[in-house]
C-alpha cells in the first residue's frame, strides 16, 4: 500500500494473460487509429466544438449511440468467448478460459450490455428523437444533458480500465454478497463495478429528470399529452421509471461499498448483516430497469409500424394506457427474480400473479401493432423487418417469461439456461431489435444520409437467424438441467446444443459485421444516399418536418399542433413545408461548454482513485469536479442569439434544396 | 448536406453571436419543476435507507441497542435547531421576495449558523458513539443508523456549502433572476431536509428506544 | 411582494403567517411525540401508531407552510410527482418488509432477528 499509488502496482497489469493483453492491444490500436485520422484531417477543433463541448441533444444523442455501439463490440466479444469455452469444455476438457477469467467475462458481459450498451443506446435514441417529436428546440437542461453523457462515458471507461489495471468483478452482473464482499472478493473487481455504476448512474438519473421536464413542459402549443407521438409516451414512462428506481441502485451499491471500504455490516455474514436485503433491493431497481430498456423499444416499433404501414397506429389510447399499466406494474413484480430465496408461499404467489398480469398490456400492444399492419400498405423496409422480427421473437420470450412467473416452475428453472434464454429472448428480441430498427429509421434524420438497405437486410437476417440458432438450444439445455455460468460441465448430452449455440453466435457476429460495413459503406457513399427532403420514409411525426440533419435550432417556427400524427396531418392539409415569407424571429440557443466533459473526466479520475485507494486522486477529482461546476454556475454567458436573418437564410437554403422557390 | 460536411454549422456558431437571456419565467418554472423531481428521487433514496433500517434495525449483534445509546433530549435539541433553521430560511425567502438584499444575506447567515450548529451536534453525537465502541462497524443496526443519519447530515452539509456559494453570488450579482431562482431551489432543498428529519427522528430515535 | 422575477418561485405563496403557523404546529407535534415516548404514557404499539400519525401530520404541515404546496394548477405536476413518489416508497418499504420478514420466518432458529420491524 503506497501513498502515491494506493493499491496499484505494476503487477496489476496482466502481462501474462495473452487474451487480455490482446484485447487491450486491439482497443489501444483502435484509439490510435482514430487519433491518426483526426490528426490527418485536422479534426481536433471540429471534434471539440461540434461534439465534445456540444449541448445539442442531437449531437449528444449521436455520441450516446456511438458509445453504445462501441461497447457492444466488447460485450459481444465476451459472449463469443463464453460460447466458445462452453462448446469445448465438456469434462475433462478444461476449455481455454480458466474459471477466474471466465467469471470476469460473464460478469463484464452482463454489466456492459445492460449499462453501457442498452442504456446509452436507449438514452441516445430518446435524445435524438424526443425534442424533435414534440416540436422543441432542445431538452430542458442542455448542460445537464452533456454532463449526463460524459458521466456515462466515464463509467464505461472505468470498466474498460479494468482490462488494463487489475481485474473486473467475478460475481455476475448483480454482484450478490457475500461473494461481492471483501472476504470473498478481496481484489478491486467489485470496486470497479461499484464506482462505474455509481458514476454513470448519476448521469442516468439526471437524464430522467431532464426528459421528464422536457416532455411535460416543452411540447409545442396544442400538443396535449394524448396528441404526443407514442415514442414520446414511452420515453416519458421510461424516465418516470428512471427517476423512481435509480436511487434504489445508488443506495444499494453505496451500502455494498461501505461494507467493502469501511467495514460496515449491511450485507456481511457476521455482525447482523442481511444479504437477502441486497438481493431484494437490487431487484427492486432491477425490474424497473428492464422496463426502462424495453419501453422505448416498444415506442420505436409503434412509430415504425405505423409509418411503414402507411396508417395511423391502431389503438393509440389503449397503447398509452397499456404503457402506463406496464410502468405501474413494473414496480410490483421484482420478487420474481428471487422466488427461490425463501419467502413464503403468499409472497411468491402475489408477485407471481402480478408478473403474469404484466404480460397482458404487452399483449394488447402486440395486437395493436398487428392491427396497424392489417389492411395497411406495408413496406418491408429495414426498420419494418426488425419490427416483424421483434413481434415474433419477443412474443416467444414473453411467453417463457409467463412460464417462469409461476413460482413452482421457477423453482426448477431458476438460474438454468432456460432463464438465460428467456431474458436474452426479450432483451435481444425487444431492446436490440428495437435499437436497430430505430438506428435505421432515424439515422437519415440525425446524419443527413440513409444507411445502405442491402447491408441492413443482411444484418437483420443474420441477427434473426443467429439469435434463434444461438438461444433456442439454451431453452432445451435449461430443461435438460444445465445451470448458467458453468465454466465446464460433465454431461455429454449438453455439448451438441452448446456447439449449435456457438454457431448461432457466429452468425450474429456476421450480422454485427454487416452493421459495421453498413455504416462504413454508407458514410463512404453518403452523397448517393443523401436525404434531401428530410422525410425519407413519408413519416407521420414532427421530426420529419425538419431538414436532415436539422439545423441547430430544430424548428425555425414552433408548429401549432391540432391532432395526433402532427406531420402526417400537415402533409394531408398541404402545410408540410414551412412557407417562405413566414416571419422569422431571433432564436435563443444555449452555448457549448466544456464543463460537462471536464466534470466527466474528473469523475473518471475520482472513480479510478476510489477503486485503487489512491486518496489524493480522489480528493483532487472531487475538488476539480466541484471547481468545474462552480465555474459553470458563475458563468453569465451561457446562451446566444441566432439572428432572424440567419434563420431565414438557413431555411431558404433548405427549401431551395428541396426544389421549392 | 450531411452531418459530416456541414460548413454552415460553423456560421451558426456561438462565438460570433451576442449573448442572450432566456425568458426568465419559463426557465424558473422548468428549473423549479426539475429540482422538485430530483427531490422526489431523493425521497426514494432515503426510503431505501429507511427500508434497510427497518429490516436490520434490531440486528444488534450482541452490541448496544438504541435504547442504550440514544439521548432523546439531545435529539429533541437537534430537532429544534433544524426546525429553527427552516423558519429562518423562510425569512430569507420573504426578504428575497421584497428585494431586500442585505436582509436576505443576513437571514442566510443566521440559517447557516444554525445549520452548522446542527452538523456540529450530529458530529458530536457520532464521535461519542464511536468512542463508546458503537461505531458503524459494530453491528448492522449501527451501520444502518450511521448510513441513514449520515446521509441526511451529508445533505445538510451540502446545503451549507450551497449557502456559501449563494452568498457569494448574491453579493456579486444582487437579487438577479438567476439568484432568485437558485435561492428558491435552495429553499426547497432545505425544507425538504427538515421533512426527512421528521421521519428520521420518529423512525430511528423515537421508535428506536421503544 | 412577488414580482415577475419571483412569481413562479416556490416561495411566491409565502408569507410570515405561514412560517409562524408552521413553526407553532411543528413544535407542538414534535413535542407531543417526544413527550409520549419519554414518559411512556401509552403502551408500546399505541405509542408507535400515534407518533407515526404525528409525523405524517407534521410532514403535511411542512408541505403546506414551508414548501407552499397549495394544490394550484401550476403545481399540479409537482403534486402528482409527490404522490407517485409516496406510492413507490410505500411499495418499496412495505414490500421489502413483507418479503424480508417472510424470508426470516423461514430461517433456522438462532438466525431469526427480533420480530418487531420498527
Amino acid at each position: 500500500m503506497n501513498p502515491l499509488l494506493g493499491k496499484l502496482t505494476l503487477e496489476e497489469i496482466p502481462y501474462h494473460e495473452p487474451i487480455i493483453m490482446g484485447a487491450v492491444g486491439v482497443a489501444l490500436l483502435g484509439v490510435l487509429a482514430i487519433a491518426v485520422v483526426l490528426q490527418r484531417y485536422r479534426l481536433w477543433g471540429w471534434l471539440w466544438s461540434e461534439y465534445i463541448t456540444s449541448v445539442d441533444h442531437k449531437k449528444i444523442g449521436i455520441m450516446y449511440v456511438l458509445l453504445g455501439l462501441v461497447m457492444l463490440l466488447r460485450g459481444f466479444t465476451d459472449a463469443v468467448m463464453m460460447r466458445l469455452q462452453q462448446s469445448m469444455s465438456l469434462d475433462p476438457n478444461p476449455g481455454y478460459l480458466p474459471p477466474e477469467h471466465f467469471d470476469q467475462i460473464f460478469t463484464a458481459h452482463g454489466v456492459i450490455m445492460i449499462f453501457f450498451v442498452a442504456m446509452p443506446l436507449i438514452v441516445g435514441l430518446m435524445n435524438i428523437a424526443v425534442p424533435l417529436q414534440i416540436g422543441a428546440r432542445d431538452v430542458a437542461f442542455p448542460f445537464l444533458n452533456s454532463l449526463s453523457f460524459w458521466l456515462t462515458f466515464s463509467g464505461a471507461m472505468l470498466v474498460n480500465a479494468s482490462l488494463i489495471f487489475g481485474e473486473f468483478a467475478k460475481t455476475g452482473w448483480a454482484a450478490y454478497p457475500p461473494l461481492s464482499q471483501l472476504s470473498f472478493s478481496p481484489d478491486v473487481g467489485v470496486d470497479y463495478y461499484i464506482w462505474s455504476l455509481q458514476i454513470s448512474g448519476i448521469g442516468t438519473l439526471l437524464t430522467g429528470v431532464n426528459f421528464l421536464v422536457t416532455i411535460l413542459r416543452m411540447r409545442a402549443p396544442g400538443m396535449k399529452m394524448m396528441r404526443m407521438p407514442i415514442f414520446v409516451w414511452t420515453a416519458f414512462c421510461t424516465n418516470v421509471l428512471i427517476v423512481a428506481a435509480f436511487p434504489i441502485l445508488t443506495v444499494t451499491l453505496a451500502l455494498l461499498g461501505l461494507d467493502r471500504y469501511v467495514g460496515t455490516h449491511f450485507f456481511t455474514n457476521d455482525g447482523g448483516g442481511e444479504q437477502m436485503m441486497y438481493v431484494n433491493l437490487f431487484w427492486a431497481w432491477g425490474h424497473p430497469e428492464v422496463y426502462i430498456l424495453v419501453l422505448p423499444a416498444f415506442g420505436v416499433f409503434s412509430e415504425v409500424v405505423a409509418t411503414f404501414s402507411g396508417k395511423p397506429l391502431f389503438g393509440y389510447k389503449t397503447m398509452v394506457w397499456a404503457t402506463i399499466a406496464i410502468t405501474f406494474f413494473s414496480f410490483v413484480v421484482w420478487l420474481h427474480h428471487f422466488f427461490t430465496m425463501g419467502a413464503g408461499a403468499n409472497v411468491n404467489a402475489f408477485f407471481g400473479i402480478a408478473t403474469m398480469i404484466i404480460a397482458v398490456p404487452t399483449g394488447v400492444k402486440m395486437f395493436n401493432w398487428l392491427f396497424t399492419m392489417f389492411r395497411g400498405r406495408v413496406r418491408f423496409s429495414v426498420p419494418m423487418l426488425w419490427s416483424i422480427g421483434f413481434i415474433i421473437t419477443f412474443t416467444i420470450g414473453g411467453m417463457t417469461g409467463v412460464l417462469l412467473a409461476m413460482p413452482g416452475a421457477d423453482f426448477v428453472l431458476h438460474n438454468s439456461l432456460f432463464l438465460v434464454a428467456h431474458f436474452h429472448n426479450t432483451i435481444i428480441g425487444g431492446v436490440v431489435f428495437g435499437i436497430f430498427a430505430a438506428i435505421n429509421y432515424w439515422f437519415p434524420k440525425a446524419m443527413g444520409f440513409r444507411l445502405s438497405e442491402p447491408l441492413g437486410r443482411a444484418s437483420f437476417w443474420c441477427w434473426l437467424i443467429g439469435f434463434y440458432v444461438a438461444f433456442m438450444p439454451l431453452y432445451v439445455l435449461g430443461f435438460m438441467g444445465m445451470t448458467r455460468r458453468l465454466n465446464h460441465y460433465p454431461n455429454p448430452d449438453w455439448q451438441p446444443w452448446l456447439v449449435l449455440a456457438a454457431v448461432g453466435v457466429a452468425i450474429i457476429a456476421v450480422g454485427i459485421l454487416c452493421t459495421i460495413l453498413q455504416i462504413v459503406y454508407s458514410v463512404w457513399k453518403r452523397d448517393q444516399l443523401r436525404d434531401t427532403t428530410g422525410d425519407p420514409w413519408d413519416g407521420r411525426t414532427l421530426e420529419w418536418a425538419t431538414a436532415s440533419p436539422p439545423p441547430i435550432y430544430n424548428f425555425a417556427e414552433v408548429p401549432r399542433i391540432t391532432e395526433i400524427d402532427a406531420f402526417a396531418n400537415m402533409k394531408a392539409n398541404g402545410t408540410g413545408m414551412f412557407v417562405p415569407g413566414t416571419p422569422y424571429s431571433d432564436i435563443h440557443m444555449p452555448r457549448n461548454t466544456a464543463a460537462g466533459f471536464l466534470m466527466g473526466i474528473f469523475s473518471l479520475a475520482l472513480g479510478f482513485g476510489l477503486v485503487w485507494h489512491i486518496w489524493w486522486l480522489v480528493g483532487l477529482g472531487a475538488i476539480a469536479m466541484t471547481g468545474a461546476l462552480l465555474v459553470r454556475l458563475f458563468d453569465e454567458d451561457i446562451a446566444f442569439i441566432i439572428p432572424a436573418e440567419q434563420v431565414r437564410e438557413t431555411e431558404m437554403r433548405r427549401l431551395e434544396g428541396v426544389g421549392q422557390p | 448536406m450531411t452531418i459530416l460536411d456541414l460548413p454552415e454549422a460553423h456560421s451558426l456558431h456561438a462565438k460570433q453571436h451576442p449573448p442572450a437571456h432566456e425568458d426568465d419565467a419559463e426557465l424558473t418554472e422548468k428549473t423549479v419543476f426539475g429540482f422538485w423531481l430530483y427531490l422526489m428521487s431523493d425521497v426514494v433514496l432515503f426510503a431505501t435507507l429507511f427500508a434497510v433500517y427497518a429490516v436490520v434495525g434490531r440486528s444488534y449483534a450482541g452490541g448496544p441497542t438504541g435504547k442504550e445509546l440514544f439521548d432523546l433530549w439531545f435529539v429533541l435539541a437537534e430537532t429544534a435547531v433544524l426546525l429553527a433553521s427552516s423558519v429562518t430560511f423562510g425569512f430569507v425567502t420573504l426578504a428575497a421576495q421584497d428585494n431586500r438584499k442585505t436582509a436576505t444575506l443576513a437571514w442566510m447567515a443566521v440559517t447557516f449558523a444554525i445549520g452548522a450548529l446542527f452538523i456540529v451536534m450530529e458530529l458530536y453525537e457520532f464521535h461519542h458513539l464511536i468512542a463508546e465502541g458503537a461505531g458503524p462497524t459494530r453491528s448492522a443496526f449501527l451501520s444502518a443508523y450511521f448510513a441513514l443519519v449520515g446521509t441526511h447530515g451529508l445533505h445538510v452539509f451540502t446545503g451549507l456549502l450551497w449557502m456559501i456559494v449563494m452568498a457569494v453570488q448574491l453579493a456579486r450579482d444582487g437579487l438577479s433572476a438567476t439568484v432568485h431562482r437558485r435561492l428558491g431551489l435552495l429553499g426547497l432543498f432545505w425544507h425538504f431536509l427538515d421533512v426527512i428529519w421528521i421521519i428520521v427522528f420518529t423512525e430511528v430515535y423515537l421508535i428506536g428506544v421503544l | 411582494m412577488a414580482d415577475h422575477k419571483t412569481e413562479h418561485l416556490p416561495g411566491a405563496g409565502a408569507s410570515l403567517h405561514h412560517y409562524v403557523r408552521g413553526l407553532i404546529l411543528s413544535v407542538l407535534l414534535t413535542g407531543a411525540a417526544f413527550a409520549l415516548v419519554m414518559t411512556g404514557a401509552l403502551p408500546r404499539n399505541a405509542t408507535i401508531f400515534v407518533i407515526l400519525a404525528l409525523a405524517a401530520v407534521q410532514i403535511f404541515v411542512h408541505m403546506v407552510d414551508f414548501l407552499h404546496i397549495d394544490g394550484s394548477l401550476e403545481q399540479r405536476w409537482n403534486v402528482y410527482a409527490a404522490l407517485f413518489a409516496v406510492l413507490v416508497v410505500g411499495i418499496l418499504v412495505g414490500g421489502s418488509i413483507w418479503i424480508m420478514f417472510s424470508a426470516h420466518e423461514r430461517m433456522m432458529p438462532g438466525m431469526i432477528m427480533t420480530p418487531e420491524a420498527f
